[in-house]
């Protein structure tokens, strides 16, 4: 049972994104960080080794020599059942690919914080989604924050939803425009994060005194090990871990309830709405650019447009059905990505596509691609790119099979 | 009126991005005048990597490919075995070639790949906002050691010249400094050396060059230089670490 008396109401600090995702980590009392740094996740190591070593926080930090081997000691730390953190971006995460699976196949509740950063060649440091999206894949969880608070509350919240579900989360935020902005964070206290977030208890660990052995060989097909017990096979195993996500919908939102009780800021849901209630035209957006989205309805209103904004909070696992009836009165939907599925389209609208698929939504759906390696954009490009897809809403209007860019192209 | 000193043919006409001081741009200096000098600027590849040098390309006048970061010595492999005329080299920092490079600097290494790694020792991840590196000072404050690098828990300053120097295809390794006139002499002379043992089909071979990053390190140029003679110099000293090349000494 939560203690609801809080600690003291509200400690607002100015903080920028990583500073607000290094402060999550602090409070969520993780024991092992390992990290290498990349502009623009680095402030996020620094802050962590000031804490480690001025002996504000009780953690191994352990600087590797790469990102492969920060991941491969956040999953063996873990498995003797330590808490882990690490953070990175863009050409790290892609260094870690390789982890990542093993992290979410080995089912161990690490958490990373992504600052989402363009991915080379060319080289670029500025802020796009392709590298999480590109780790859509992996079997982690999924967070992307709109500001500094959600960046602090989500990884408090990631811990607790990897350690009732034994999946690891990625919590994801845009590189400069939240990593290196400033703003106001109201910042619980220790007692109170203490009070939401338990210590981790591994539902296995290894341990000398019973030995144990993991992420075997595995054929295909079940088979009898050297105890004689009946084992999974590979594809029982992936079976799980897509059940475990699957499942993982209904903890991400008790989660985010049991947050909100006690700190007065709800995540009781999968995505933000903004005025959706009347809006017949539904902008898609994730991270950031969902805030950029709510002025550009502003415009829209004003034009007598009913627009509203569906700000995709949780990509993995991807809310489908909790999506269709937020969708229901949409007849236009223009989906904004900050990525591209190479030959095909954004990522989030391939998910809105499918999401819709068999629900008699008759919406058409325009996709844009904005603002990859940090291009700039702006409110009034959301709001045009609205109006240019207006024609979609009549009879006969188009229906572009392929996405739109806004770019100088 | 007999002109003694110009800026090199092969430097391009812009300003340098490099914080005043830094020893990136005496290196690229002496690289430019060098590549003219052995007239190798038809030959030359480089390749630059992530790091306060990923611009390299904007003042070399010569062919580059950047390389994702720490792969330099896997890239000039391949550009190498398939375009063996060419003298290839990598410019790397030490957090590029002593911490996510290793592994491919020790291998290329160990093949005796005929490349020439030029390795940029500031004992910080500089472009990144001077991180530990694994070539930092026992004791040196950086932005991820903010009371000093505590050796017993964060490691040694990393001497990747002597570890490359036990493998077997490496013919010319050699360790020196940006911080005086003399010494800047003595590392055009080693990167001389080092380009040779390529062009002489010999192996692999690397160069290390303490380089001042006045920035990161919090000190002025002048300090800088002093720092690398009174503490870098004893952790890392100058010098031929290994020449089985077989040249003597031109002078
Ligand atoms: C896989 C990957 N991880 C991290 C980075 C970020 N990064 C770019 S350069 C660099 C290190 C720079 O230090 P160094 O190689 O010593 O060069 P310097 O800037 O000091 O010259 C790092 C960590 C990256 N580009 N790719
Ligand atoms: S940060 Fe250091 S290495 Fe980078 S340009 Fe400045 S002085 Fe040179
Ligand atoms: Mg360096």
């Amino acid at each position: 049972m939560i203690n609801k008396k809080l600690d003291r109401k509200a400690d607002i600090q100015i903080l920028d994104g990583n500073h607000a995702a290094a402060l999550g980590a602090k409070l969520s009392r993780v024991q092992v960080i390992a990290a290498y740094p990349i502009t623009p996740q680095s402030p996020v190591t620094e802050s962590l080794s000031e804490f480690v070593e001025g002996g504000d926080l009780h953690a191994e930090y352990i600087a590797v020599e790469s990102e492969h081997s920060a991941m491969a000691v956040c999953t063996s730390a873990s498995l003797v059942g330590a808490r882990t953190f690490t953070a990175t971006s863009s050409h790290g995460l892609a260094y870690m690919h390789e982890m990542l699976h093993w992290v979410a196949g080995t089912r161990l509740p690490v958490v990373l914080a992504c600052v989402n950063r363009a991915i080379g060649a060319p080289w670029n440091v500025q802020n796009d989604q392709q590298d999480s999206i590109s780790q859509r894949d992996t079997g982690w969880i999924q967070i992307y924050a709109r500001n500094n608070q959600e960046i602090l509350d989500s990884v408090i919240q990631a811990y607790k939803i990897a350690e009732s579900v034994y999946v690891p989360v990625m919590v994801c935020y845009d590189g400069y425009i939240l990593s290196h902005t400033e703003m106001p964070v109201d910042v619980p206290s220790q007692g109170d994060v203490d009070r939401f977030l338990p210590p981790y208890k591994p539902h296995a660990i290894l341990d000398p005194a019973n030995p144990r052995n993991y992420n075997l060989v595995t054929l295909a097909n079940p088979r009898v090990n050297a105890d004689g017990i009946l084992c999974h096979g590979y594809m029982e195993i992936r079976y799980l871990l897509q059940e475990a996500l699957q499942k993982s919908r209904e903890t991400i939102i008790n989660v985010g309830q049991e947050f909100g009780k006690l700190f007065a800021r709800s995540y009781a849901n999968m995505f933000w709405e903004d005025r959706l209630d009347d809006a017949e035209i539904v902008i898609v957006a994730m991270g950031s650019l969902a805030m950029e989205a709510t002025v550009a309805v502003d415009m829209l209103r004003e034009e007598g447009h009913r627009v509203g904004v569906l700000s995709l909070r949780v990509f993995r696992p991807f809310p489908k059905d909790y999506l269709i009836e937020a969708l229901s009165k949409a007849r236009l939907i223009v989906v904004f990505d900050k990525n591209i599925s190479y030959g095909s389209e954004g990522a989030t609208c391939s998910e809105i596509k499918s999401a819709l698929y068999g629900n008699r939504i008759n919406a058409v759906i325009r996709n844009f691609i904005v603002g990859l390696g940090g291009r700039d954009v702006k409110a009034r490009e959301i709001a045009d790119a609205v109006r240019k897809s207006l024609p979609s809403l009549e009879e006969g209007g188009p229906n572009i099979e392929y996405p739109e860019w806004i770019c100088h192209m | 009126m007999r002109k003694v000193y110009t800026r090199p043919r092969l430097l391009k006409k812009v300003p340098f991005h490099y914080c005043p001081g830094c020893g990136h741009s005496i290196i690229h200096r002496l690289m430019t005048e060098l590549i003219d000098e052995m007239h190798l600027e038809d030959r030359i590849i480089g390749i630059p990597p992530p790091g306060c040098s990923v611009f390299a390309y904007h003042y070399f006048d010569v062919d580059m490919a950047e390389s994702a970061h720490g792969r330099g010595a896997a890239v000039a492999t391949g550009i190498k075995r398939a375009f063996p005329e060419a003298i290839v080299f990598t410019y790397q920092g030490d957090g590029d070639l002593a911490a996510i490079g290793t592994a491919e600097t020790i291998h290329a290494a160990n093949r005796g790949e005929r490349i020439t790694a030029i390795f940029i020792n500031n004992a910080v991840y500089g472009m990144t906002g001077g991180q530990m590196a694994p070539t930092t000072l026992s004791q040196q404050v950086t932005t991820t050691t903010p009371y000093g690098r505590d050796t017993g828990i964060e490691g040694y300053p990393i001497k990747m010249s002597e570890i490359v120097a036990l493998v077997k295809g490496a013919v010319y390794i050699e360790r020196t400094a940006v911080n005086s006139p003399a010494n800047i002499r003595k590392t055009k002379k080693a990167i001389r050396k080092g380009f040779q043992a390529q062009i002489d089909n010999l192996g692999f071979s690397l160069i290390e060059i303490l380089s001042p990053c006045p920035t990161n390190w919090r000190m002025n140029p002048l300090e800088s230089w002093q720092w690398i003679d009174n503490e870098m110099i004893k952790e890392f000293p100058l010098g031929v670490i290994k020449d089985i090349t077989g040249k003597t000494d031109a002078d």
